[in-house]
């Protein structure tokens, strides 16, 4: 019983509802550096950015690996912006 | 004494392996440092004070794009709001150790040493020493970071601009997303706190537009989560 009361500092709800926080910050970090040029207006056309995001999501989604996320997006970005945008 | 050592040396080698992606994680936090120009006291400083990764990249962005000193420590203390549910769920365990104790061990604490300590306390209830488990495996949380924080200022001061690696930081809070890629509650969590930081970016003053988005993406979180309730 003991063991229960101390569980319960927070309710399974809290839990819940903490478990969400990572998901409603880290796009407020994400997004903007993606979709908003120098000059802070939206810039969707010709975006080697979002085309970059996009790949490291689905290989994100199909390793559930950290690293490979990160070194696809950016790997992707440079094939992008050296080779592809020159 | 040598029952304490023995828990030591279990904490640092159970959390070994997961220490494998923080090594590049450190490495490329410690190359936005220098390519946002913090210098490298500054980035090395961040990784002794803070000691939690993703939002010492907070820190860094907002920082360098500069947001007040308030705005930065609410984002960096909302990046690392998950804390209190690691230390609710630890006190179950810990919650009879002495202050100075609980000050070291809130100090390493990290997700990683939190996933392998929280397990061995739970099937080692009884040991007196446990605590040397999180002890372990924080520190070596504690020492990789700092390393790899190093390893990344040296790296940074030589790779070049043209590789635009600040498009790292969007690439490493996307990454430590994928679990919640195939929640779709989640999702539209996500899509909530991205739209309203990227319109808000330029019409919520002071940069506060990380805090304003991730509260409003909350209250969707509470909404979702009360409706579920409500279903059952």
């Amino acid at each position: 019983m003991i063991f229960l009361l101390k569980k319960d500092i927070l309710s399974d709800k809290e839990k819940k509802i903490l478990s969400f926080v990572p998901a409603a910050i880290f796009p407020a970090i994400i997004f903007p550096p993606i979709f908003l040029d120098d000059a802070g207006s939206i810039d969707i056309e010709n975006n080697p950015k979002i085309l970059a995001a996009i790949f490291a999501i689905i290989v994100g989604y199909f390793s559930k690996n950290i690293i490979a996320t990160i070194f696809a997006g950016l790997i992707s970005y440079w094939f992008l912006i050296f080779v592809y945008y020159q | 004494m040598n029952n304490r050592l023995k828990t030591l040396a279990k904490g640092i080698i159970d959390v070994s392996p997961l220490m494998i992606p923080v090594l590049p994680f450190g490495i490329i936090y410690g190359v936005i440092g220098m390519d946002l120009g913090i210098g490298p006291y500054m980035t090395l400083g961040l990784s002794i004070i803070i000691f939690g990764g993703a939002s010492q990249i907070v820190l860094l962005q907002l920082f360098s794009g500069g947001a007040s000193s308030l705005v930065i420590l609410s984002s960096v203390g909302a990046v690392n709001a998950r804390h209190v549910l690691y230390g609710a769920v630890l006190s179950e365990h810990l919650s009879g150790l002495k202050l100075s104790w609980k000050i070291i061990l809130s100090y390493v604490m990290t997700d990683q040493a939190f996933a392998v300590s929280n397990d061995y306390f739970k099937k080692n209830d009884k040991d007196k020493n446990q605590h040397y488990h999180l002890l372990g495996s924080g520190f070596t949380c504690w020492t990789i970071w700092q390393i790899s924080t190093i390893l990344g200022i040296v790296l940074g001061s030589v790779v070049p601009e043209e590789l635009g690696l600040s498009f790292t930081i969007s690439l490493t809070f996307l990454a430590l997303l994928i679990s919640d890629f195939r929640k779709f509650k989640n999702i539209i969590v996500m899509l909530v706190s991205g739209l309203v930081a990227t319109i808000g970016f330029n019409i919520i003053p002071f940069k506060a537009y990380i805090i304003v988005a991730a509260l409003t993406a909350l209250i969707v979180a509470v909404l979702l989560t009360l409706t579920d309730v409500e279903k059952k």
